[in-house]
């Protein structure tokens, strides 16, 4: 029996997993691919062996029900076990990005030192090379894979929570590093995997693929919750193997059959632009069934892109909204037909904040992709800048009410994420028909790669770069075509005119950038203390030198 | 095609195509990647680029911030197999 919205009452936790409760079915529950190894198939019985064996030594380490367990891990199956062995012994797990070699170890510590202390974590789960590094900084137990391993799965009581208590967090930073933890229930999980099921006509055929970091809300609930709640295959790889040889997913399609995958709007444009024809030749994406664009804004140019390159017809190139805090998915387009297109007057967008339907005969349309209809119990509306509800083509932030909402923010009573039952997105869009399409967001925030970015973060980094006038420093987006992505963009005040130190400088920012943040710099302006444009009280306004940028380059 | 050439197509190349700063003076031995001058991301573009400028194919596996972090490296890699 597979979790839907007519079976739902059946299940209470997530440890009702369909792997977990039909041990004898003879599909795989995950098969592990790395370019180095051969396929590591994991069948349902040695995925639920392996995650006992895992939860007797957290039970024997003294790790009780309720209790908050990081786990921070190169991506790899040991990290799925760690996750699945807190859920058995009732406690919280929540999976944290690793430390890379581009990032500064001391950034890393201290956010993890951090959350540590402001969440009372209980325990951190990781490799046994990266425990010696942590336990000689972290006031915290760590225990690594082979610790973990010695369990005995003899001596193991499962331990049940309550269908309404937390089952895991999600951390989505915040700014000034601050994490944020997502706490969502097991039956919030339930209600969206039942419901974004019915939105996909999951079914016994498919077969799920994935390169998704499993600390991001697509890749831990889409790429690899549901695949194990509904017993459907998982072929999984690590992003990072993925971003440096990207035909990997193609061929995991090829060979596994897949039916279903997730992608950032900007992962169409790395396989289309970066997969040579000579590793591609020969593949075959004929099983996909859907290949769904979330994560960031979705442009259509990028499944055009796609579609040209690989084949893959527009009726299969979807579109999902989902964010953390409804658990996952907001909206889904249907399957089978292609995401229905808008084409808007870009003047009165911006002028009367509506969405005014133009034709293709127009000079410059804006051309807006549907993200398709609210999931089942999920309510959508658009809210204007006096809090009135805005009717259809009314331009304003998306608020969402679902039976899938965050509990809370994880012991942060200062956040109150709810305004009378309705979480305020912090997105900016318009409905037409119950589909929602997004224009932009009400915050600064910078969607990179599919990573939300906070300009304040970059702008901190960039304030301590020596030859910066501290506190003259602006950071932002820029949409880029080619790249399908927002890139970033940083502005800084310095007082020199030497090309040797202002080529420094530079390289100054964007060494910072990259070791103190997740991600990178492209473009970099030094300019003069008379550039900047301040407001009346003297701050720096993000938005005006951003637009003056902009201008800038385009006369260039 | 001789080194000299290459290198100065490919300096071009990610000056102004990868990192969007034409007038960045990108030394031989500078760390590209390790430098933050490009994201680990753009290794795949670069890939793209010799094979299409170069005819030289580099397998993914090679395709590593240790083994292309440089100006130098990438040149010996692409001479590598051009001359054979």
């Amino acid at each position: 029996m597979r979790l839907s919205s007519s079976t739902r009452a059946q299940f209470q936790t997530l440890l009702d997993a369909h792997t977990l409760t039909h041990l004898d079915d003879p599909r795989f529950a995950i098969v592990y691919l790395s370019p180095e190894d051969p396929p590591l198939m994991v069948s349902r019985r040695e995925f639920r062996d392996a995650c006992m064996q895992y939860a007797a030594a957290l039970q024997q380490a003294g790790i009780q029900s309720r209790d908050l367990v990081i786990i921070a891990h190169t991506q790899n199956l040991e990290s799925i076990f760690a996750f699945w062995a807190a859920l058995f012994v009732g406690a919280i797990p929540s999976m944290m990005p690793t430390l890379t070699e581009k990032l500064d170890p001391e950034i890393y510590m201290q956010s993890l030192e951090e959350l540590v202390k402001l969440s009372g974590v209980k325990a951190i789960l990781t490799t046994a090379a990266f425990q010696m590094t942590l336990q000689e900084r972290i006031d915290c137990p760590i225990y690594s894979s082979e610790i973990l391993r010695q369990g005995d799965r003899e001596n193991f009581q499962y331990i049940q929570a309550d269908s309404h208590e937390i089952a895991f967090l999600q951390h989505s930073s915040g700014t000034t590093g601050l994490q944020k933890g997502v706490a969502l229930s097991h039956q919030a999980v339930l209600n969206q995997l039942a419901h974004y099921s019915d939105a996909i006509a999951l079914n016994s055929d498919d077969v799920i693929v994935s390169w998704l970091p499993l600390y991001h809300d697509m890749g831990l609930i889409a790429g690899f919750l549901m695949p194990l709640i509904q017993g459907i295959p998982l072929v999984l790889m690590s992003p990072f193997d993925w971003v440096k040889s990207p035909v990997m997913l193609l061929k995991a399609i090829h060979d596994y059959h897949g039916t279903l995958c997730w992608l950032p709007n900007f992962a169409y444009h790395h396989c289309a632009r970066r997969i040579r024809q000579r590793d591609s030749d020969g593949l075959s994406l004929e099983s996909l069934r859907m290949l769904i664009n979330c994560s960031e804004p979705v442009h259509h140019h990028s499944h055009v892109l796609f579609s040209e390159r690989f084949g893959v017809p527009l009726d299969k190139l979807s579109v999902c909204y989902a964010m953390a805090e409804n658990t996952f998915a907001v909206t889904q387009t249907p399957p089978g037909q292609p995401a229905r297109l808008d084409l808007i007057d870009r003047d009165v967008l911006e002028q009367r904040l509506y969405a005014q339907p133009i034709d293709e005969t127009t000079v410059n349309p804006l051309t807006q992709v549907s993200c398709g209809a609210a999931i089942n119990g999920t309510q959508i509306r658009i809210m204007g800048a006096k809090g009135e509800v805005l009717a259809d083509r009314g331009v304003g932030e998306i608020a969402i009410k679902s039976d899938c909402l965050l509990t809370e923010y994880y012991q942060r009573p200062d956040l109150q994420p709810f305004s009378e039952g309705w979480y305020l997105t912090g997105d900016r869009g318009y409905l037409v028909d119950g589909e929602v399409f997004i224009v932009g967001r009400s915050k600064d925030l910078i969607i990179n790669a599919g990573k939300n970015v906070y300009p304040q973060d970059i702008e901190a980094v960039v304030n301590t770069v020596d030859g910066v006038h501290t506190g003259r420093v602006v950071a932002f987006g820029v949409p880029d075509e080619r790249e399908g992505t927002e890139l970033i963009a940083v502005i800084a005040e310095v007082h020199s005119d030497d090309p040797t130190e202002l080529q420094r400088i530079k390289s100054a920012i964007r060494l910072a950038v990259a070791q103190k943040t997740t991600v990178s710099v492209t473009y970099v302006a030094l300019v003069n203390e008379k550039w900047l444009i301040k407001t009346s009280s003297g701050k720096i306004a993000r938005g005006a030198n951003r637009q003056k940028w902009l201008q800038s380059q385009s006369l260039q | 095609m001789d080194a000299t050439t290459v290198r100065e197509q490919i300096r071009q190349f990610i000056v102004r195509d990868l990192m969007r700063d034409p007038s960045y003076q990108l030394t031989d031995q500078e760390g590209i990647i390790t430098g933050g001058l490009i994201d680990s991301f753009a290794l795949a573009e670069l890939a793209v680029y010799v094979e299409k400028e170069f005819g030289v194919y580099i397998p993914d596996p090679d395709l590593t911030v240790a083994k292309m972090d440089t100006l130098d490296q990438m040149i010996a890699r692409v001479m590598r197999d051009q001359a054979t």
